[in-house]
């Protein structure tokens, strides 16, 4: 950095630090021979000056609010608001969930954050025959706009955010919340929230994904333009990071892949004629916190920097706040363990620290028990509590960027951008992100670092502490585990077959039968999936109709 | 000496990969035979690419929730096609009161947790195949 004291100049520091590295060759014997990060990055014993010696303040760093945003978006960051603490929560029907949102808000939760069951993922009604067994056991069961309109009852959406982990069937899911707003009086133009809505990924990671990449890359730009028209307070893509890194990545990977996706958005917004300053401000962004604490601080400051040059000088963006890289953060799930569960705790701590310190806008904080099963009421509490514990009595909000300036942050986050730069190159070559995806490079390079990653904790050369190392040999689990009631597929069956008795079923055969006109050609979709949404089409029925017009993505599995 | 043929087979929606890939490339590197199905599997596809790559072993990798339905309606399909002796183990998040009953049940004969080294499944498998 320029602004080494004027007492020492480079040359002396590096032969100082000459110096002191022959002695410590000579006197220390570290206790392994590499340190390195999770992501097997190996770290020095000492960063100094030298390390951060073409670092120029005002060009690679400048403020918070101010381009390149590497030490935040905001000018006065959690000084002005914190970041939304949003607990990603569901479980069986929309009723029980409801009452779990309310619990939640009730104890300080400032969003809400939706996860649906693996049919409703996957764009299957409740009584489909491959939704059985699974109704309701990873999230909400939701097939219509009634259990939409169950899951937020009682909850005004112009008094909330949420944000909706949804991908394939997206546009469906967000109609009908909006739908459901309608119902309670408020206007699309009022709503506040996000949807996943991140197909790429699924393609590489998540694995959710219903259609192949064109039409899903179609629906996703729909939801771009429906949004900025008429729903503008709404982020209609949290282009992900967290899924690529649960999956095995490492934390460049991680920056590299989500980040490059983003690009592929952009361009395809671009692509449909839209002017890139309408939908880039919009576009939102959700990362993990993995266990090394000071990488994932240097990736989300790489992320920051890295995207606002991209925005602004590869795609023109004139508006500052196409600029912006917001994110969710979430801490990582892949790093909690099922052996002594109570020791997540800590870990969840730590991680939601680091994303804190790397500016992060909203975050989830797993529960000890998300290993085992979905969150007890009391482990859901004290990872809430860990986030209000870090707001309000730690003190790290009192600042911003406080690693700003130190040689090793700054330098592990120089290099993590040069080295998300190496894979843009690698994937150019391959023709773009769908082309690589294609070509199975994302998910052959994932897979690699997983095994790699396992390969050194099965040698202990990576200590998991109660999985590894430290184990209790006569451990017994004791603490309560969330169950999921077999009556629930059955209630939600019985109340879906009902609603198909009872709504207007010429009225939804005419607007599916519009939609799949409307699919056929280029129209934007929005607009016919809320006409269906809103006469209790269902789920099913309405993804059903898009893949007799789109078809169905089948992966090449790789290991 | 013939090696030991595996199927690691995702059944149900479950979109969780990583654990099974791992696993897979593992039991490969331990000088296996294995065959990875891929996501999205029904039980019928799953029993049926058994059957067909003539493997010693099925593993079930699932973390949905849904095994209680799922690696029963497999075991069920195994006696079905009298393809009993197929070895079926699983692993995935299976809560401790649900291992201990799909256990006594005999649906699994033997269940992998998180956190079980790869050689630790390799060799369970080595030792109860009948070779």
């Amino acid at each position: 950095m320029k602004v080494v004291t004027e007492q020492a100049t480079l040359e002396e520091i590096r032969s100082k630090r000459m110096e002191w590295e022959e002695k410590y060759r000579r006197e220390c014997c570290d206790r392994q021979p590499v340190f390195t990060t999770v992501s097997g990055v190996p770290i020095k014993s000492l960063y100094t000056p030298e390390d951060v010696a073409n670092l120029d303040y005002l060009r690679d760093l400048g403020f918070p609010g101010e381009y390149p945003f590497t030490r935040g978006v905001y000018r006065n960051m959690h000084r002005g608001r914190l970041w939304t603490m949003r607990q990603f929560s569901g479980f069986a029907t929309a009723r029980e969930t409801n009452e779990r949102y309310k619990f939640l808000l009730a104890r300080g939760q400032t969003g809400l954050s939706v996860a649906f069951d693996f049919p409703t993922l996957y764009g299957y009604d409740s009584d489909h025959p491959r939704a059985r067994g699974e109704v309701g056991r990873c999230g909400v069961a939701v097939s219509s706009l009634a259990d939409m309109e169950t899951l937020f009852d009682g909850i005004p959406l112009d008094q909330v955010s949420t944000s909706m982990t949804i991908n394939g069937p997206a546009a469906v899911l967000w109609a009908m919340y909006i739908a459901t707003a309608e119902k309670q009086g408020v206007p699309a133009h009022k709503l506040r929230g996000t949807i996943q809505n991140d197909i790429l990924k699924e393609y590489i990671a998540q694995k959710s994904w219903i259609f192949p990449p064109e039409p899903s890359m179609r629906l996703i730009v729909d939801t771009f333009e429906y949004g900025a028209k008429y729903v503008p307070l709404w982020n209609t893509i949290s282009i992900s990071g967290y899924h690529i890194r649960e999956a095995g990545a490492t934390a460049v990977q991680e920056l590299a892949f989500t980040l490059a996706d983003g690009f592929a958005y952009v361009e395809a917004g671009i692509a449909r004629g839209l002017d890139v300053d309408e939908f880039a401000p919009r576009l939102s962004f959700f990362f993990n916190s993995h266990m090394d604490f000071f990488e994932e601080i240097a990736k989300f400051r790489a992320a920051r920097r890295i995207w606002a040059r991209y925005m602004k000088e590869k795609y023109g963006a004139k508006n500052p706040r196409s600029w912006l890289l917001r994110f969710h953060t979430q801490t990582a799930g892949c790093s909690l363990t099922a052996q002594q569960p109570e020791n997540n705790i800590v870990r969840t701590a730590f991680e939601a620290l680091a994303a804190v310190l790397g500016g992060t806008q909203s975050l989830h904080t797993n529960s000890m028990d998300e290993v085992l099963a979905l969150p007890t009421e009391k482990a859901v509490t004290i990872a809430l509590r860990t986030q209000q514990i870090i707001a309000h009595e730690t003190g790290v909000v009192n600042t911003i960027d406080p690693l700003a300036g130190s040689y090793f942050v700054e330098a592990l986050t120089n290099q993590m951008e040069a080295e998300a730069e190496e894979y843009f190159r690698k994937i150019e070559q391959l023709g773009g992100v769908i082309p690589a995806i294609e070509a199975g490079f994302f998910q052959q390079e994932i897979a690699d670092a997983a095994y790699r990653y396992q390969q050194a904790v099965d040698k202990k050369e990576r200590i998991i502490v109660g999985v590894n190392e430290y184990v209790d040999p006569d451990e017994k689990l004791d603490i309560e585990i969330l169950y999921i009631d077999p009556k629930v597929e059955e209630e939600q069956v019985a109340r879906l077959q009902r609603l198909r008795r009872e709504r207007d079923n010429e009225q939804v055969e005419r607007r599916l039968a519009a939609l799949k006109d409307a699919a056929r050609g280029t129209e934007n979709l929005m607009p016919y999936i809320l006409d269906a949404v809103r006469v209790y089409a269902t789920l099913g029925e309405i993804i059903q109709v898009l893949k007799d017009v789109f078809g169905e993505y089948r992966e090449r599995p790789i290991f | 000496m013939r090696k030991i043929r595996v199927l690691i087979a995702k059944p149900g929606l479950d979109g969780h990969d990583r654990g099974a890939k791992v696993v897979a490339r593992g039991l490969r590197d331990a000088g296996m035979e294995v065959i990875y199905t891929g996501l999205h599997q029904t039980p019928e596809q799953v029993v049926q690419a058994a059957i067909q790559e003539d493997v010693d072993v099925i593993g079930a990798s699932i973390l949905s929730g849904a095994h209680m339905t799922l690696l029963p309606m497999i075991r069920d399909l195994l006696k079905e096609k009298n393809a009993n002796d197929i070895l079926f183990i699983a692993g995935g998040i299976i809560p401790e009161r649900d291992m201990a009953e799909l256990k006594e049940r005999g649906v699994v004969d033997e269940i992998f947790t998180p956190g079980t080294p790869i050689e630790a499944i390799a060799a369970w498998i080595r030792e109860h195949v009948k070779v």
